[in-house]
This record gives C-alpha cells, sequence and structure tokens, in this order.
C-alpha cells in the first residue's frame, strides 16, 4: 500500500482503459499470492493425483489408478455418502431457521429484536471446535443436559454419541445452530430491500401476514436465497472440525466426512497422490453446485 | 444482489401509518401482532442463547460439582480454578500470543491487500483485471480444504512449514474482502477521482489520499471478519506448525478433547477464555458487522 510508484501519464487521457501501470501496482500483491496459494497447488494437485507420490522421495505416474481404486474403496463412499447426508440435512434446516429469525428480527411487530440479534449472532463468533465441545458437554450421554432432562421428564438415556445417526444429528443441529448468525444477516439485508410499497398493497388487498411471506418476500429474496444454498452447500461439504471436536467422526469411523477421509489418507498415511485424487472429486463435486446453481439463478432472474 | 428500484429505509417512516386503518384499531391490531412475534422470537433466541450461556455458567463450577446430580444452572459456589488451571495447563497461554500474532497479523495484510484489488478492480478497467476478477471468484468455488495436501506441499517447498508465515501468507488473499472493497469503491462517485487526476494527482496518491480514508468503515468490518476467520481456524494451523510453542488456541483445545479422559473443568475453562477475545470485539464493533452489507463470494 505504500508503494507510491511514480507513473505519471502526462497528460489525464479520457479513458480509463489508459491506465495500465497503477492498477497492476494494486493487484500485483494479491496476483502473486493468487499464482502461489491458488495456481500452484491446484496444478500440482492434479499432476500427483495421477501418481503414487506420498510426499517424499521419488514417484511413479500411475494414471487412472488412483480414482480407479478411489471408486473401488468403500470407506471413501462411506464419507462421501455421510457428506452429502449430512449436506442434505444442514442446508434446509439452516435455511429455515435462518429465514425465520431473519423475519422475526425485521419484523416491527416484535420486540427486543436488536438484543435478539446479537444473541443469534453469538454462536457464529465461536470456533468450530469450541461449538463442537459446546453441543459435546450438552449432548454427552451419561453427564449431558439434555439427556438429564430427558431423565427427568421419564424418557431413557438418548444415545446421542454411540448412535451414529443421532450422531450425525447432534452436528447438524450444532451446525446450523453456529451459522444462524451469518446467513441471518444475509437475509435481513434482503429482506430491507424488498420495497415497502409492495407489503402496502398486498395488506390492502388483504393478504395477511404469512400470505405476504409466501408471495412477497419469498420471492423477492430468491437470489439471496440460492447465494445462501450455494454457500451452505460448501459450507457443509467441507465441514471437519465441528466433527472432530464433537465425536471425532465417530462412533468409530461412521461420521467421518470427505475432509476428514482427505486428511487421514494424506497426511496420516502419506498418500499424498490418492489423497489429491479424493480432493479433485470433493471439487469436482463443488463446482458441479455451483454451475448448478448459476445455471438456476439465470433462469430464475431471467424469467 | 437483490437490486430493487425502490429501497426501503428511505419511504419506510413516512409511509408506515398507511398500512393500518385508523390510529384506534392500529393499536390493538399491533397488540395482537406484537405478542405472537415477541413470543416467537424470543423462545427463538432462548434456543440460540441458552446454550452458551449452560456454558459458560458451567465453566464456574468446580470440577468435583460438574456431573453432580442434581445439574445446576447456576454454580453453587463459583470459582475460577477451571480457568485457572486451563491458563496453566499445556501452553495455554502461549498458544493464546500465537494465535493473537497470527491473527493481527493476517488481519493487517487481508485489509490492505484487499483494499488496493478492490479499488482496483471498481475504478480501473482493462482485460487484466477482468481476467483477475473471474481469477477471484474462482477461488469462492475451491475453499482452500479442498487442496489440503498440494497446498501443504506448495507451503513445505516454500520453506514455510512450521512458521507463523506458513499459516498467514496462505490465508491474505480472500475473495469476500476483495469483493467487499470493490462493492464499497463502485459506490463512490468516478467525478472524484476525475477531479482529483485535474489537479494533477497521481494515480496512486489519488488511491492512498483520498480513496484509502474513505473506506475506513468497510475496512473495520474486513478485519473484523478475518480477525474471526483466522482466530477459529483450526485445520490449516494443524497442519502447518508440528512444534507445541507455536501451537494456536484452536489446536490447544482439540487437544484437550481429543484426549483418552477428557479433563472437563479444563476443556471448558480453556474454550470460555478462547471466546472473549472475539465476543469482546463484536461487542465493541457490533454495528460494522450488523450493518454491512455483505453478500458475494462469502469465504474463510
Amino acid at each position: 500500500m505504500t508503494t507510491h510508484a511514480s507513473t505519471v501519464s502526462a497528460s489525464p487521457p479520457r479513458k480509463r482503459s489508459k491506465y495500465t501501470f497503477a492498477p497492476l501496482v494494486l493487484i500485483a500483491a494479491n496476483v502473486v499470492l493468487f499464482a502461489l496459494f491458488f495456481v500452484w497447488p491446484a496444478v500440482i494437485g492434479l499432476v500427483y493425483s495421477f501418481t503414487n507420490y506420498t510426499g517424499v522421495g521419488v514417484f511413479q505416474w500411475v494414471g487412472l489408478d488412483n480414482y480407479h481404486n478411489l471408486f473401488g474403496d468403500s470407506t471413501f463412499y462411506d464419507a462421501l455418502t455421510r457428506t452429502l447426508l449430512y449436506t442434505v440435512l444442514f442446508v434446509p434446516l439452516n435455511f429455515a431457521l435462518s429465514l425465520l429469525a431473519a423475519n422475526l428480527v425485521v419484523s416491527k411487530h416484535a420486540k427486543g429484536s436488536s438484543l435478539a440479534r446479537v444473541i443469534f449472532f453469538i454462536p457464529w463468533l465461536l470456533s468450530p471446535i469450541v461449538v463442537g465441545v459446546l453441543w459435546r458437554w450438552m449432548f454427552g450421554e451419561n453427564f449431558g443436559l439434555v439427556n438429564y432432562v430427558i431423565e427427568k421428564l421419564g424418557g431413557g438415556a438418548v444415545p446421542w454419541q454411540s448412535n451414529a445417526d443421532l450422531s450425525l444429528l447432534v452436528v447438524v443441529m450444532a451446525a446450523s445452530w453456529m451459522w444462524t448468525g451469518f446467513t441471518m444477516l444475509l437475509f435481513i439485508a434482503a429482506i430491507k430491500n424488498v420495497p415497502v410499497s409492495y407489503y402496502e398493497a398486498a395488506s390492502l388487498d388483504g393478504a395477511g401476514p404469512w400470505r405476504q411471506f409466501i408471495s412477497i418476500t419469498l420471492p423477492s429474496i430468491a437470489p439471496t436465497s440460492f447465494i445462501v444454498i450455494l454457500l451452505n452447500t460448501i459450507n457443509a461439504m467441507k465441514e471437519y472440525p465441528v466433527f472432530v471436536a464433537l465425536n471425532n467422526g465417530g462412533p468409530g469411523s461412521s461420521n467421518n466426512l470427505l475432509v476428514q477421509y482427505i486428511y487421514e489418507t494424506g497426511f496420516k498415511r502419506g498418500q499424498i497422490g490418492y489423497a489429491s485424487a479424493a480432493s479433485f472429486v470433493l471439487m469436482l463435486i463443488l463446482m458441479a453446485v455451483a454451475i448448478i446453481q448459476l445455471i438456476v439463478n439465470r433462469r430464475v432472474e431471467n424469467r | 444482489m437483490t437490486t430493487t428500484d425502490m429501497p426501503r429505509p428511505l419511504d419506510a417512516d413516512a409511509k408506515q401509518p398507511v398500512s393500518k386503518q385508523s390510529p384506534r384499531s392500529a393499536a390493538r391490531g399491533g397488540i395482537r401482532r406484537a405478542v405472537p412475534a415477541t413470543t416467537l422470537l424470543w423462545i427463538l433466541a432462548f434456543l440460540y442463547g441458552f446454550p452458551v450461556l449452560w456454558f459458560i455458567l458451567s465453566a464456574f463450577k468446580p470440577a468435583s460439582d460438574l456431573f453432580s446430580y442434581p445439574l445446576t444452572l447456576v454454580p453453587h459456589n463459583p470459582t475460577l480454578s477451571g480457568f485457572r488451571a486451563a491458563w496453566d495447563s499445556a501452553n495455554f497461554s502461549q498458544y493464546f500470543i500465537n494465535t493473537a500474532i497470527v491473527c493481527v497479523i493476517t488481519t493487517i495484510l487481508t485489509v490492505g491487500v484487499s483494499c488496493c484489488t478492490g479499488y482496483a478492480l471498481a475504478k480501473y478497467d482493462n482485460k487484466w483485471l477482468k481476467a483477475f476478477f473471474l481469477c477471484i471468484l474462482a477461488t469462492t468455488m475451491l475453499p482452500g480444504e479442498v487442496m489440503l495436501a498440494p497446498e501443504f506441499l506448495v507451503v513445505r517447498n516454500l520453506g514455510l512449514y512450521n512458521s507463523f508465515a506458513g499459516i498467514v501468507l496462505p490465508a491474505v488473499l480472500t475473495a469476500t474482502g476483495c469483493f467487499m472493497f470493490r462493492q464499497f469503491f463502485l459506490t463512490v462517485p468516478d467525478e472524484l477521482v476525475e477531479a482529483a487526476r485535474i489537479d494533477g494527482a497521481r494515480e496512486l496518491a489519488i488511491f492512498a489520499r483520498i480513496m484509502v480514508p474513505l473506506s475506513r468503515p468497510i475496512m473495520l468490518t474486513l478485519a473484523i471478519l478475518s480477525f474471526q476467520w483466522r482466530w477459529n481456524d483450526y485445520i490449516w494451523p494443524l497442519l502447518m506448525l508440528n512444534d507445541p510453542n507455536k501451537f494456536t488456541v484452536q489446536i490447544g483445545i482439540q487437544s484437550i478433547v481429543g484426549a483418552q479422559n477428557i479433563n472437563w473443568s479444563v476443556l471448558l475453562g480453556a474454550s470460555v477464555i478462547s471466546m472473549i477475545p472475539l465476543i469482546a470485539v463484536f461487542l465493541v464493533f457490533q454495528r460494522y458487522v450488523m450493518g454491512a452489507d455483505i453478500n458475494a463470494g462469502l469465504k474463510d
């Protein structure tokens, strides 16, 4: 930022495209970072995914073997399906909770909304690790508050930790809880952009709050909804720290998600080539999601 | 994103009463609507606030009371022993300092670099910039977690393994930051730049003297976001660091959780301590986060 390079074009040209040096200086740092930490890893990742590289020493070209093995690897399939299941549960739950929170916070009928907004936002400030610890503390099988309350009410202890599906459910709830504040902010910005006159016209025509929400709010915030779904899908597909802290991908390895799988094959077992292949599968999924979103979004906007 | 021709804030106050037929029925209707809306809001707020409250209050319980039934919300004999044990154990104070250093350096670099890039993307126009804009957009689709192994090799080949630079540098480029500044500078009128040019100011001087001071609110917003991302980052520092003296807070907490027998008293203390800086920063600078129009390319 402090580089005051002395580049003066003698007379100020009319066309903005005449300036090339100044903008290039300004983006130089990010271009270097982009090349170093984005292009380079992407390229060598793609190359290594066709080799049996272990991180040190020599490696051999193995062609498509890694990809071939990957699709025959039941552990990979389990990680993939578990990740997709987690995404399918997390995205709608977070969407619904955030939209509800945003609507209540902007509603002029609800009292104390500025304090409530802060309360909704605080979980987002906690790190995924702390969120995992917190929910582990709440949902501990022998000591957790939730099971304590359930037993007080006459129920039996629920195996939140030792049942794989319940364990996943706890993570889904924890992650939705954590991300609500942020998603809510996006929805609040979108809802505030809806022209008030729409609601006035609707209420003159006798539409109730629910009807107004369905017919005005939802269609008006559709672009934001798409962004939210896209971001949350990406976030869910790469989720790892919450799982580590909450149940360490357990019980056993039943809740090992893709990133954890990549981490364990790449760094614990040193199969960099194989892990790179798994990374590229994840990348292709994310790109497919992004492209589908873009197409749908464009179609909706052009309607 | 949602670009509508009639923004709400302008006419919100003026036209509000129109939706209600008469002041008296409006008051009654207001209460009839206020009760369910407020109730629902506070039930939801309770669901979000209570786990944090329970967690923090538990941290004040002495280790012996943590599991004694009946569980109570408010600790009988509040104590700081858990916090003290956490702070003294396993270098936690060192982790805290390490994390603070990493966060501050990364945040300063991120804000500086994003400001430059955002300005260039907003106020200049040539094919290189357009191409770079697309490149930045691409980074949002491919989060770092996707390329863990190759990115690790790159940082190792650069000789940055087990150093703070290895955590800081890959985190400096963020699409969110660039887009936030770009969005902001697009709203600054071009005439301002033109006028400065006519007065003979050099391009980079225009940026440094006029534009940078203008963008102060965006700087703060991005600084808070960046600080939050780095403070809470887990997987990248875990990969990069193997010297326990350089560990960050999140690694420290995870190492307590990962132990065979979890020492909950220490764990709760450590977790609550780790929450303090961010919540303090947030409460002070709340309006910069809450008011921010963060919308595009969000990524950490």
